[in-house]
């Protein structure tokens, strides 16, 4: 595939989509969820369905005593066999899919310029961490409360947003100084 | 024919979930470094791109709905628990600024190749087992202050749906208008 434009190799990554132009694209999908399905898109109830898995193989019986995960793993149940598994296996195969039509796709570890990879790594670990908690706390996350919960105006997902920034801009202006160069 | 076609196969997960994903990515927002610089107000794009996808299905709801097309019933509302929603929120706000990611950017991240993004996902599964752990005690927070159930803006503050909508365009676009001259590119520490 060769546009023509001097300096443009077939190695060159194609640039990101313009922000409002993206938007829009993600509004069309988001609305073709809901008018297919009844209900917007998510993420974090795929994690929470792989805890209760992964719980349970390891120690059954503490899982099924346990008064939030047992339920999930309880007689004739499969946490894993559930519409949100299927999508953010969607999300997988269609992130793939636009990392190698954009010709973006390389292992890297990414996060502060400060930090080497295993400072990465860590803050990487300990960012999902809260993060796995705190989408239970909300029961949702950006993609179920913020985005989807606030395409049909909910107020649930006002106030997750709400919260979101506070948090997430409050973090921002304090590790300013780690992502410095 | 009503909407919602009601179609929650897995094929039909899948697909929505490949769109889904296909289009974060294309956004940049499997990108780590983008995300917090928004979080830092150095890069607009996570702001830009949320409030005109909102908008976008959510003007397109109401033309559904007012046309007749559609069923509201048939559409799912999350109902709003004051604390826990802000608080939850407010720590997946946090989680991002520490780690890069959300739950469903992480996933995005992690296709392009970020082991960060892989490893954000692992603790998010270890984040859900700590919150096991201690559901007990806070079990009673997250259902203080329940709000009505799928209650929405234009109930909440007694307007009309398209007032909600007009005032929720004026708040983007005078965002996006405000940090027009804001350029990503310069301070972005990593490539998309």
């Amino acid at each position: 595939m060769s546009n023509g434009t001097p300096g443009i190799s077939e190695s060159t990554p194609r640039p990101i989509w313009r922000a409002h132009a993206a938007g829009a694209a993600l509004g069309v999908v988001l609305l073709l969820t809901f008018l297919l399905t009844g209900h917007g898109l998510g993420a974090s109830g795929s994690p929470t369905a792989m805890a209760a898995v992964a719980a349970h193989a390891v120690a059954p019986a503490a899982t099924a005593a346990n008064s939030y995960l047992g339920p999930m793993v309880a007689e004739g149940y499969n946490p894993l066999d559930s519409w949100i598994n299927w999508e953010v296996l969607g999300v997988a195969i269609g992130g793939i899919a636009a990392a190698w039509w954009s010709r973006r796709f390389h292992v890297r570890v990414e996060g502060p310029p400060r930090l080497g990879r295993p400072g990465r790594l860590l803050l990487a670990l300990a960012g999902g961490i809260v993060s796995g908690f705190g989408a239970r706390v909300s029961v949702g996350c950006t993609s179920g409360l913020g985005l989807s919960g606030a395409a049909v105006l909910a107020t649930a997902g006002f106030v997750f947003l709400m919260g979101f920034f506070g948090g997430g801009l409050a973090t921002g202006a304090l590790t300013r100084g780690m992502w410095r160069s | 024919m009503t909407l919602p076609l009601g179609w929650v196969e897995p094929f039909w997960a899948t697909v929505c979930g490949a769109l889904f994903g296909f289009v974060l990515q294309r956004a940049g927002l499997g990108n780590g470094c983008r995300l917090t610089a928004q979080l830092r107000m150095q890069d607009w794009t996570v702001f830009n791109v949320m409030f005109t996808a909102i908008l976008v299905a959510a003007i397109g709801l109401y033309i559904l709905e007012l046309g007749g097309w559609m069923q509201p019933a048939g559409l799912f509302v999350p109902t709003a628990y004051l604390w826990a929603t802000l608080a939850g929120g407010a720590l997946v706000g946090v989680g991002m600024g520490l780690g890069g990611y959300c739950p469903g950017t992480a996933v995005v991240g992690a296709t392009a190749g970020r082991l960060d993004g892989i490893v954000f996902f692992a603790g998010l599964i270890v984040g859900v087992l700590v919150f096991a752990g201690v559901y007990d005690r806070v079990a009673a927070f997250m259902t203080a202050a329940a709000q009505p159930e799928g209650q929405t803006l234009p109930q909440l503050l007694h307007l009309p749906t398209w007032v909600v909508l007009l005032l929720l365009i004026t708040v983007a676009a005078a965002v996006g208008w405000l940090t027009r001259r804001v350029r990503p590119s310069a301070l972005i520490t990593c490539a998309d």
